[in-house]
């Protein structure tokens, strides 16, 4: 494979034909904001959070999916982006009932903290508050729609590295919902194992594990390159 | 503040919220002692006033949920120079806006009607309590607000950083997180 060299936030930096410019900047310390993507699974580009701009491209481009050219000039930090990464975070919060105050993730949540690096200390605009309904179904843990930001990483994982692919994404534009099965309750899927992985990925409060009460969860995305490492070098390794 | 030297005046306001930020206000401890000796404290919700007072700085907990909030808040505004939404039911509606969800009709006959153990009738607004907006929303929906403390309570020494940097004069953001 050969291999590129390229300009980002004015610094010279190298990586593989094929990597994104997301994994090469954050491999050289840039670290480009992010919801959607989580390094062991494929990338889908949903959030649009790790948008960069390239030299002599009009359209901004999601760094997680745009591969890395030779000569290639990026700048992840402008005006310009961290106003668009602001919005979109106060979208987020918006689009649903984030009451991080009685959330299971206060604390350890990936929108609120993206929201305090990035000095969000109120939403512009009008929160919408939606009626979502919150599945408590399964034997183990729960799904609260109102939480969710519709990453899609439960569906992701569950397909790629549980190879169950219970989730999916039913509807469309705001009114769109991950759905397990065929729109079962979660309770109800015959494709699940429990395994949890979904849960552990999740970003958010949307997927926690039951009896976790305000602030209590706490994700664990270890076994992810555990799995993906085994899967590639063919070694059980951390 | 004024060009005439005197001490800032400091009020604080209480609307649709726990009194939970109050709270986290008089964990200043000891500090609120030094804060006594720098600003003159004008109204809260403990002290008797018949009508708001001119304010430099008045910080506002709990979100805006009834009549009485909305009319209190508009006079609030006219009176004070800088306006703080303190905690996250001011900068976000937070638990007292989790009704929005429902209707209105819905969340009175819940409370009055379908869980009271003994039922009166739903409070129509006439009497001893003040009517309930269709729509509990966060501060800044109502009115101009000039600062955001988020937190759910913000902690004592965010509230104390925030204050001092105030006074004396400087206003950069300070690190707050919802929650
Ligand atoms: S999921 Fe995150 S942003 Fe949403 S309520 Fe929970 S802690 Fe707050
Ligand atoms: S628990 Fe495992 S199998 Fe079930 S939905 Fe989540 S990732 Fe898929
Ligand atoms: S449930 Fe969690 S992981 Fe799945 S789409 Fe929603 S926020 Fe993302
Ligand atoms: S991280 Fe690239 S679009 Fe979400």
């Amino acid at each position: 494979m050969s291999v590129k060299t390229l300009e980002i936030d004015g610094k010279m930096v190298t990586g593989m034909a094929g990597e994104t410019i997301f994994s090469v900047a954050w491999e050289h310390g840039i670290h480009i904001p992010r919801l959607c993507h989580i390094g062991g699974i494929s990338d889908v580009g949903a959030c649009r959070l790790c948008m960069v701009e390239v030299e002599g491209q009009r359209k901004l481009q999601a760094a997680c999916l745009t591969q890395i050219e030779e000569g290639m000039v990026v700048r992840t930090d402008t005006p310009r982006l961290k106003a668009h990464r602001k919005l979109i975070v106060e979208l987020l919060m918006a689009e649903r009932n984030h009451i991080c105050a009685v959330c299971v993730a206060n604390g350890a949540c990936e929108l609120q903290e993206l929201a305090r690096s990035m000095g969000i200390d109120h939403v512009r605009l009008r929160y919408r508050f939606p009626v979502f309904p919150v599945d408590t179904s399964n034997e183990r843990f729960g799904m609260d729609h109102n939480r969710c930001v519709l990453c899609t990483r439960c569906v992701r994982v569950c397909d790629e590295v549980e190879g169950a692919h219970t989730w999916d994404v039913f509807g469309r534009g705001a009114g769109s919902r991950i759905i397990s099965d065929l729109g079962e309750p979660w309770g109800a899927s015959e494709s699940c194992t429990g395994c949890g992985k979904c849960v552990q990925v999740c970003p958010t409060g949307a997927l926690f594990d039951k009896g976790k009460t305000v602030a209590e969860m706490r994700k664990d995305r270890g076994f992810l390159k555990y799995i993906v490492t085994a899967r590639e070098k063919k070694q059980w390794i951390g | 503040m004024d060009r005439v030297s005197r001490r800032p005046r400091l009020s604080t306001v209480w609307l649709g919220g726990c009194s939970g930020c109050h709270m986290s206000f008089l964990d200043l401890d000891e500090r609120l002692i030094d804060l006594a000796g720098r600003v003159e404290l004008c109204a809260s919700p403990i002290t008797d006033y018949k009508e708001f007072p001119e304010t430099d700085i008045t910080l506002v907990e709990g979100a805006v949920a009834n009549l009485e909030h909305l009319e209190h808040i508009r006079v609030v505004r006219k009176r004070t120079k800088i306006l703080v939404s303190l905690g996250d039911c001011a900068v976000t509606g937070n638990v007292t806006a989790m009704r929005n969800m429902y209707g209105l009709e819905d969340v009175l006959t819940r409370a009055y009607r379908d869980t009271a153990a003994v039922v009166i009738g739903i409070p129509n607004g006439n009497g001893a309590v003040p009517r309930l907006l269709e729509r509990v929303r966060p501060v800044h929906e109502v009115v101009k607000v000039d600062h955001f403390l988020p937190g759910c309570p913000p902690s004592a020494d965010a509230i104390h950083a925030f204050l001092i940097e105030l006074l004396e004069g400087r206003t950069t953001a300070l690190q707050g997180r919802f929650g």
